[in-house]
């Protein structure tokens, strides 16, 4: 099996609704594509069934990450794989900081024998937030609580670019951000490609994003189903005709 | 993470028992005959002989609390009971002295190291009777005085005797009569005017013995201006047969003086924890009771205060974690009796599995033109779907110009919350415990550091039993 992700003649059942149909869809290793549908044509649900969210169910087909099935595994699981997930809508945890909650991530992915210093997470944390342009009381907040729609998907990004994952699925990152935020957001998902070839499935309705961050190819997904795979020619067509343009294909 | 003690935090270290013999043993069951046991035993005086007479009289002719209390109260049978459990030692005041499975019981529990760490003083009681206590030097030397309630009895009846019942009646209730009829052990503070002492005195109350009870009898008395903390933790081996703690605690804060008192409650879950807690402010005094519950099969505890005279203020600060199989019926009491008084009351509850929290408080206010101030806030977090949670607020407000706040949250942890902390890589019971101890993490910062790392050791490992 080839390196990178492969989604294979997927089945996906939600709530007692079949929500892909025999969806395929390859990302080799390093490269970053982009997802792109209305609204409910079912990219969020795929995300979360990549993720292993207990509510998604793969009835056929199944999903590889570098080889390996995260079909039947638990989400803390394939988030060691090296899987992480920009929510669209991250969920808000009383009393727990950003801080705390991305140094338990840390030390999850760790081996637990390995220690590291309070000092060099700080400095490393530091690093990122200054990048993007987070101010310093930023990390001893709770977690999303109270959070703007930016900070809450900068702090994803923020989580991302302290886990290091080999794949990232940014489902809806675009959304509610201005253009600044939205080119802070990039350069974040452009350094972890450039550094360790990070992998990354950008989910997206709007063809904005990807004037900031070219992806290697692009999908149109309608009613659960890729009905087009292209390169950037996609989003001429699309913004001239939108996603009906698609549809009688 | 804090890598503070780890190893030795279990909530399940308190689950070991040595079959120590008990030279003195008043047998089992409840009668007139097993408190001159105890009188005779202990050496006491005629009046409080008596006292205990009339105290028994008392307690059997209460009736047990019907309409109001957990049903599963009734599983208690006083007969059953060993009342007074001993070895008939003095007191130590060095560890070596004192006899090896006792020594060995508290060394396992952690209590020495603490002491040298933290603590000022330091009593131990092992089923009914203390067999440590300590307190430094400097401290003695200012006047403090830290002994068991039997010694302060004893050699201190001056300060003892007119205080002791004062806050709390024999017939305040049936089970503050039972322990008047049968207490032995528990801690007798006095601070001096004027003395502050910064590091906690701490009592740690141990039940060894198997189907037996434990009666102890506090009594606090911090003078003029002066300043002290008592910190108590307590625990059991886990019998498969019932036990009861009934304590006393009674407290009397002169004007100007700050007393707080901190308890882990961590009894197995076969103890009966039946506990009448109350304090009095006097003149600007501040009481503050810090009370975390997460062992024991049934507890019932309202820390009281009575804010007897103008700007006194008090505190309840209650954090309870239930169990399948756990009722923990806590909450608070706040008698204004004076004008300008104020008191707050914070009370956070965690039910897991088929687990019971119910938060009953009363806040009576009393002067007719009175600028008192309450506020009350219960928040009740549930893990799943068969968790409960109860509130049971009174009250009561007399007169005029007062404010009273009550303000009450319901929670849970949503499918959600979990997955999003999951797909971080963390494990679901670490996901659970981290919106837990989020959940509490206000309250827990107002427990001492060394015990607030306890505590959230002590929940994390309680919500990996919980991840069903």
């Amino acid at each position: 099996m080839s390196s990178g992700l492969s989604v294979r003649q997927l089945q996906l059942q939600v709530e007692n609704r079949i929500i892909l149909k025999e969806f395929s869809l390859e990302v080799p290793h390093g490269e970053i594509h982009a997802l792109m549908g209305p609204n409910g044509a079912g990219k969020s649900s795929l995300a979360k069934a990549m993720t292993g969210h207990p509510d998604y169910h793969i009835l056929q087909g199944d999903i590889h990450f570098d080889g390996i099935s995260i079909r039947d595994q638990a989400p803390d699981a394939i988030s060691k794989l090296g899987i992480f997930l920009a929510f669209q809508h991250p969920l808000e945890i009383e009393g727990l900081s950003v801080a705390n909650f991305i140094r338990s991530a840390l030390q999850a992915h760790r081996n637990p024998q390995e220690t590291f210093l309070a000092t060099d997470f700080y400095a490393q944390l530091y690093h990122y937030m200054d990048a993007l342009h987070l101010d310093r009381s930023f990390s001893s907040r709770a977690l999303n609580v109270g959070f703007s729609g930016g900070e809450k998907k900068r702090c994803e990004v923020l989580q991302m670019l302290m886990l290091k994952p080999r794949f990232a699925i940014l489902d809806e990152i675009d959304s509610g951000l201005d253009v600044d935020a939205l080119k802070t957001v990039a350069d974040g998902i452009h350094s972890l490609h450039k550094e360790q070839k990070m992998g990354a499935l950008m989910i997206t309705h709007y063809p904005r994003l990807l004037q900031y961050i070219s992806p290697d190819r692009i999908h149109i997904v309608l009613n659960g189903k890729i009905v087009r795979s292209g390169s950037m020619e996609l989003i001429e067509e699309l913004e001239h005709g939108g996603y009906q343009s698609f549809s009688s294909l | 993470m804090n890598p503070i003690d780890m190893a030795e935090i279990n909530p399940s270290r308190g689950h070991f028992h040595y079959d120590t013999p008990y030279p003195l043993d008043a047998g089992v069951g409840l009668s007139h005959a097993t408190i001159d046991y105890i009188s005779d035993a202990k050496k006491e005086e005629p009046w409080i002989r008596e006292w205990r007479h009339q105290a028994l009289d008392i307690f059997l002719h209460k009736p047990m609390p019907q309409e109001w209390s957990p049903d599963v109260l009734h599983e208690l049978c006083f007969d059953d009971l060993h009342y007074y459990l001993a070895q008939g030692t003095d007191v130590k005041q060095s560890w070596e002295e004192v006899s090896p499975d006792i020594q060995q019981t508290f060394e396992r529990l952690g209590i020495p190291e603490q002491e040298r760490k933290f603590l000022a003083g330091v009593e131990a009681q092992f089923d009914s009777e203390a067999a440590y206590a300590r307190i430094q030097k400097t401290l003695q030397d200012q006047g403090v005085i830290f002994v068991s309630s039997s010694e302060g009895l004893a050699h201190y009846p001056e300060i003892f005797r007119p205080y002791f019942g004062s806050v709390v009646p024999v017939k305040d209730n049936k089970f503050s009569a039972l322990n008047s009829a049968v207490f032995s052990g528990g801690s007798f503070i006095y601070v001096p005017p004027h003395v502050k002492v910064t590091q906690p005195l701490q009592a740690y109350f141990r039940i060894n013995a198997e189907n037996s009870g434990q009666f102890e009898r506090t009594l606090i008395i911090v003078d003029e201006g002066a300043e002290m903390t008592y910190m108590e933790g307590c625990t059991a081996p886990s019998f498969s047969k019932a036990m009861l703690h009934s304590a006393v605690v009674e407290l009397i804060v002169r004007p100007h003086a700050k007393m707080q008192y901190i308890s882990i409650q961590n009894w197995s879950h076969n103890v009966f924890n039946l506990v009448t807690k109350r304090g009095v402010a006097h003149e600007n005094a501040e009481i503050r009771w810090i009370d975390c519950n997460i062992g024991s099969k049934l507890t019932m505890k309202y820390p009281c205060i009575v804010l007897k005279d103008e700007r006194a203020k008090g505190e309840v600060i209650s954090i309870a974690v239930a169990h399948t199989g756990q009722w923990q019926d806590t909450g608070a009491k706040m008698i204004h009796l004076a004008p300008h008084t104020s008191s707050r009351v914070l009370s956070k509850s965690i039910s897991i599995g088929e687990g019971n929290a119910i938060y009953r408080g009363l806040v009576d206010v009393h002067p007719r033109d009175g600028h008192c101030k309450n506020y009350t806030q219960c928040d009740a977090l549930l893990l799943n779907v068969g968790s409960r949670s109860h509130t049971f607020p009174t009250i009561r407000v007399r007169g005029d110009r007062h404010c009273v706040q009550h303000e009450a949250s319901i929670s849970k942890i949503s499918e959600e919350q979990l997955f999003y902390l999951q797909q971080r890589g963390l494990p679901k019971a670490q996901a659970l415990s981290l919106s837990v101890n989020g959940f509490i993490n206000d309250l827990l910062r107002e427990f001492p550091m060394e015990y607030s790392v306890e505590l959230k050791r002590l929940i994390e490992l309680e919500m990996e039993g919980a991840v069903g």
